[in-house]
């Protein structure tokens, strides 16, 4: 391979990605480097498309156009065998934690661990249970149903099964929301300190800009179907981009306004 | 002439539309089956599919076979009366039981039952990301949620329809023993005379083609179903009425191959 052994890779390179549901345009040209070991925190209105561009590179949205590399290799351009190969190294935590209901909490965490194979059930168990300790739960919990969870329980058992693989990319969506801020902190800082513990590199979804300057090396604005910022998080409330300084202040007048009432 | 053009055009876009729908379902069907012979396999999924279609549907199954033994018997008594020919009773029942109504009414009752369950859950799966969670935890959705139902499917129908044959051929027994007066005796042995192991077989036959349909109409419009409540609401309406459809369909071209030469 061409590229140099010195990490100038990026983990994740995404170039001109478009995707559109019908006559919507929802992603219109992305262009990210994520560099290996870095977290990217994703900001933008509802509906812009942020899940969407998560969806694309998990292999679970098709793309019209465009690519994505992870490690320098074009995910798109791949076979099934080696796209399941690589979304086998991702780890994602999804925005309504989708946990499978007809599955006790600690087979959830575990099923990725079950599903590759090579690990006998009680073995599997004491690692749920691991992880589940790592995410501030109590073994007991793994016994119980994920319906009789609260929300953030449910956000917290959705983290353990993202991470119980020790994956070296990891998505979270919306990692934050629906939870209270002491609980919301909590879950900032198992995420800062799983990405750290493991290695690994993290993009997250969040409307949460105290979320954002927690996680974040750099955080990138999704508007229009592009990334139209990307800075570091302490530029975040300052960025003098009109987009971003009216996103991130919540305030009703400004540009994005102003496009929804024409 | 204008709306004459316009006609033709609605009827070839609605023919195109069921032609890309019969294409979609074919290789969703062609997925599904050649994912029940490669490994990884899912017993435990096996098994929970064959609960669910075969066990649980047991009690429906059983009390729409005998009511309709004993109708079947009641009806034939008052009609073949009018030949003479209330002897025949017992034949009557049994062959129209094990090779038509055991495995249509098994069929449709399962459809009602398992089906729309089926529908229900694996919409809400999709409705709710977790089909998609599935992709990321390593585990092809196909295999671990619509194979092993296929397969149960198929397995768990002609088993329902033995117990509806026998319990068809019972209702019949009552009704012709406690209320048409016939000696039980000779009403056994009549059933059994006029009956030949391939009425039997065709309709396992056509209860395993049955319940791959149900189970293939509940995975494919759960799988595919969209836009939350409402939608998973339409994929189990469209998981039975379909499944309906294609039983009675099938009936008729299994029929015509069995029996038909
Ligand atoms: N499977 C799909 N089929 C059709 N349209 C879709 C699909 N998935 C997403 N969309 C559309 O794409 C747009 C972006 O959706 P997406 O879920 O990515 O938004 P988002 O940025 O994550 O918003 P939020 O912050 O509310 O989660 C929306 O308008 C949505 O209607
Ligand atoms: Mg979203």
């Amino acid at each position: 391979m061409s590229a140099p052994a010195n990490g100038t890779v990026p983990k994740l390179r995404i170039r001109g990605l478009k995707k559109a549901f019908g006559p919507k345009q929802v992603l219109d040209g992305i262009d990210l480097d994520i560099p290996a070991g870095t977290s990217l925190v994703v900001i933008g209105g509802s509906g812009s498309g942020k899940s969407v561009l998560i969806k694309c590179v998990l292999g679970l949205i098709e793309p019209d156009e465009g690519t994505i590399e992870l490690d320098g290799k074009n995910l798109l351009a791949m076979d099934r065998k080696g796209r399941e190969r690589a979304v086998a190294t991702m780890g994602m935590l999804f925005q309504n934690g989708a946990l499978f209901d007809s599955l006790p909490v600690w087979q959830n965490v575990a099923f990725g661990l079950l599903a590759r194979g090579r690990i006998r059930r009680a073995e599997a168990r004491q690692r749920a249970d691991a992880v589940l300790a790592q995410v501030g739960l109590a073994p007991s919990v793994g016994d119980l149903w994920p319906s009789e969870l609260s929300g953030g329980m449910q956000k917290r058992v959705g983290l353990a099964r993202a991470i119980a693989a020790s994956p070296d990319l990891l998505f979270f969506d919306e990692p934050t929301t629906g939870l209270d801020p002491i609980m919301g902190a909590v879950i900032d800082g198992l995420i800062v300190d799983v990405v750290r513990r493991l290695g690994s590199t993290a993009i997250a979804i969040t409307h949460d800009m105290a979320s954002a300057s927690r996680i974040a090396d750099s955080v990138a604005m999704l508007h229009k179907g592009q990334i139209i910022w990307q800075g570091g998080p302490e530029a975040l409330m300052s960025s003098g981009n009109p987009i971003v300084d009216q996103f991130t202040h919540g305030r009703r007048e400004g540009p994005i306004t102003m496009e929804l009432r024409r | 002439m204008d709306r004459l053009l316009d006609a033709i055009a609605a009827i070839g876009r609605g023919t195109l539309g069921a032609a890309r729908m019969c294409g979609r379902i074919t290789l969703f069907a062609l997925d599904g089956v050649s994912q029940i012979v490669r490994p990884p396999f899912y017993p435990r999924m096996v098994g929970r599919a064959l609960a669910e279609i075969g066990y649980f549907s047991l009690p429906v199954v059983a009390l729409t076979a005998i009511f309709t033994g004993m109708v079947l018997a009641l009806q034939s008594a008052t009609g073949l009366a009018r030949f003479s020919a209330e002897s025949q009773i017992a034949s009557l029942v049994v062959l129209s039981v094990t090779r038509e109504l055991g495995p249509v009414l098994a069929g449709l009752m399962v459809a009602g039952r398992a089906g729309a369950a089926m529908a229900a859950e694996l919409g809400t799966m999709r409705v709710t990301d977790q089909i998609d969670a599935l992709t990321t935890l390593s585990t092809n959705p196909m295999k671990y949620l619509v194979a092993p139902r296929l397969l149960a499917g198929a397995i768990a129908l002609p088993l329902l329809v033995v117990v509806a044959d026998i319990l068809g051929v019972l209702g019949g027994y009552i009704i012709a023993t406690l209320k048409l007066g016939f000696n039980g005796h000779v009403h056994l042995n009549n059933t059994l005379d006029f009956l030949e192991t391939q009425d039997v077989v065709s309709g396992l036959v056509k209860a395993a083609v049955f319940g791959f349909l149900v189970a293939l109409m509940g995975c494919y419009n759960g799988y595919n179903s969209k836009g939350g409540a409402q939608g998973v609401g339409s994929a189990t309406t469209a998981a039975v009425v379909s499944a309906s459809i294609l039983i009675l369909a099938f009936d008729y071209v299994l029929t015509e191959i069995f029996f038909i030469r």
